[in-house]
């Protein structure tokens, strides 16, 4: 009878503490409380994905989300998501513009090369850019060539600051995939903060071979792509559950025990810049916008913030 | 019919002909709490039938989501448990003790009841041989004896991953109850060669899992589903005591989106006073006290006729 080799009953990382060393176990509720300017309550961050999903894209590999997946050419998935770079992010960007609200944008470089109005409506609402690689073609995961995921990453990182004149310092890995050097390479690069670990609600320090680089919390579980996209939620269902998420951390945040959090908002223009949702999502913002103690506040400043009080 | 088809592990009793169960203080329904508390493994060995991870290793989206649930998600579902009465009967994958002692310890000492649900979620019992399957239940008690300071008595098989030789084992084990058969509502006895087993209702039907993540159902669908479960439980267990668990996971309950429909869920089942608030082990222990061998009798007469 056919059974398991002896080493599938040895546990190497058995022990106190996570199983691989890049961040240490830590509990949300028993931190160091903090304090976002002004005593606000919550930070709001703020972060449409803006992604170049290009009509060629590879079918092996991790697939992202959104991901053409009709033979070629699928020009139906193609320009739903060149729809998102051309109209959709225009209308989430008025959205905000109209609310005096901040954000951090995550940005496929070869998407700002393609569509350069892009960076000048970022540059004009003093949005921060956040890299989010060259494509939806170039997904970082083992298998990938060390030397090539580099150099994905420095012309990722190098175009978008040529273009944008803004140091980027955060990182987004599309569709959030990371090898085991993911990490060491964007840190090396001179990312400050990652936005693809989920665990938590409030930054933490990760460890790099070029130094610590902090995991933000960006949203997930209350992202437009898991709401929208895979649940297949209407926009009345999307409404309740983020000004559900929001209220919850807004009550949260007045234990002094707790102290500021962070609600972030991930909005993909293809999903949330659609005419029949973008109510949807001003309706979340004016929800916030109702409630005193909002800071609306970039991943880069929300970060500064939190790591001068550690 | 071969024991393949069909390994008899239990014989066929109908639902509304039965032995009457009763709850103590005569309560309708028998209610419990069945956290998942789990781990899964940054970059675990394979096992032939099952992938750990949909994507390559390191799957840093997906591993980090379901650690969400240990740095954060739990102390919220523990907070509402506590402001509500309810005590946990932990799904455990016992090595979540050893890498993180302060959650065994809060669980400990809410007196909640610690029952397997392995070491790992990513090492499944498939494949395994009847030693090896042995020397992981071992361990696995050895685990609850040690960090939830009382013996092992209930089983969930890792990811629901099961040998056919699974049920044989942990009666051998001393192991009372399995919450892996889902076909019936009630508690059942279960054919083992030696010693006694029975089934005790967990719920692949209100698991926020199949609710929550595969099944798409938002925070108020989800708190609409306990309540419709609970309702009809509740008035069938007026002519027969009833069983009702409420299975969860810290990484999906746990997040602030579902915080509020959760406590709402909690509210309305404690709420009511036909319910016994009870573990999972208590609900069997009952039932071997006093139900067994009425269940026992009525579908051996059956099976004679």
């Amino acid at each position: 009878m056919a059974t398991l080799p002896a080493t599938y009953f040895e546990y190497p990382f058995r022990r106190a503490g996570m199983d691989h060393d890049r961040y240490a176990y830590s509990n949300l509720f028993k931190r160091k409380p903090v304090t976002w300017p002004n005593g606000a309550r919550v930070a709001l961050w703020i972060v449409p994905t803006l992604e170049y999903f290009p009509l060629d894209m590879a079918s092996k590999g991790v697939k992202p989300p959104g991901g053409l997946e009709r033979p070629y050419p699928d020009f139906w998935n193609y320009t739903l998501r060149d729809y998102g770079n051309r109209v959709g992010f225009a209308r989430i960007f008025r959205a905000l513009e109209r609310r005096n609200l901040k954000a951090s944008v995550a940005l496929s470089s070869r998407l700002a090369e393609r569509y350069p109005h892009i960076l000048e409506e970022i540059a004009r609402l003093k949005f921060e850019v956040i890299a989010h690689g060259l494509d939806m073609n170039h997904i970082h995961a083992t298998g990938v060539p060390e030397a090539e995921e580099r150099a994905w990453v420095q012309r990722s990182l190098a175009t978008l600051r040529r273009l944008s004149g803004q140091p980027v310092t955060g990182w987004y890995s599309p569709a959030a995939s990371e090898s085991h050097g993911t990490l060491d390479l964007v840190a090396a690069e001179g990312c400050r903060y990652v936005c693809d670990w989920v665990n938590d609600d409030m930054p933490y320090p990760l460890s790099s071979k070029a130094g610590t680089i902090h995991a933000m919390p960006h949203a997930y579980e209350i992202s437009d792509l898991q709401l929208f996209h895979f649940h297949k939620y209407k926009p009345k269902q999307f409404v309740e559950q983020v000004c559900d998420h929001f209220d919850w951390l807004y009550r949260e945040a007045a234990d002094p025990a707790c102290g500021g959090r962070i609600v972030a908002l991930s909005l993909r223009p293809w999903l949330s810049g659609v005419p029949h949702r973008i109510a949807a999502v001003e309706e979340v913002l004016d929800h916030i916008g109702r409630h005193a103690g909002v800071w609306s506040a970039t991943g880069s400043e929300i970060l500064q913030v939190w790591q001068a009080q550690q | 019919m071969t024991a393949r088809e069909d390994p008899q592990l239990y014989d066929y009793l109908p639902y509304y002909d039965r032995p009457k169960i009763t709850w103590p203080g005569a309560k309708r329904l028998a209610f419990w709490c069945a956290p998942n508390v789990e781990h899964y493994e940054f970059n675990p060995p394979p096992n032939p039938s099952r992938t750990s991870w949909a994507r390559p290793i390191p799957d840093v989206l997906h591993y980090a989501w379901r650690d969400y649930g240990n740095r954060a998600g739990i102390w919220r579902m523990m907070a509402a448990m506590d402001k509500y009465g309810v005590k946990g009967s932990v799904s455990l994958n016992v090595a979540v003790c050893d890498h993180f002692p302060d959650i065994a310890a809060a669980m400990r000492e809410r007196q909640w009841e610690f029952f397997s649900h392995g070491i790992y979620n990513t090492r499944y019992t498939y494949n395994m041989g009847e030693q090896q399957e042995r020397a992981f239940i071992e361990d696995v008690k050895a685990s609850v004896l040690k960090w939830g300071g009382h013996e092992l008595k209930g089983w969930l098989a890792p990811a629901l991953t099961l040998t056919e030789r699974t049920m044989e084992l942990l009666a051998e084990a001393g192991i009372i109850y399995t919450l892996d058969l889902f076909h019936d509502d009630q508690p059942l006895p279960v054919n083992v060669p030696s010693g006694r087993m029975i089934s005790v209702p967990y719920s692949l039907e209100i698991n926020d899992f199949t609710t929550l993540f595969q099944g798409s159902s938002t925070p108020r669908d989800y708190t609409d589903a306990i309540k419709a479960q609970f309702d009809r439980l509740y008035m069938e267990g007026a002519e027969n005591g009833q069983v009702m668990c409420l299975p969860l996971h810290p990484f999906l309950i746990g997040q602030p989106h579902r915080m509020r429909e959760f406590e709402k869920a909690l509210d309305y089942i404690t709420s009511h006073d036909g319910v016994w608030l009870a573990t999972g082990r208590e609900i069997a222990e009952h039932y071997y006290a006093h139900h067994y061998d009425a269940f026992a009798k009525a579908i051996a007469a059956r099976k004679g006729r």
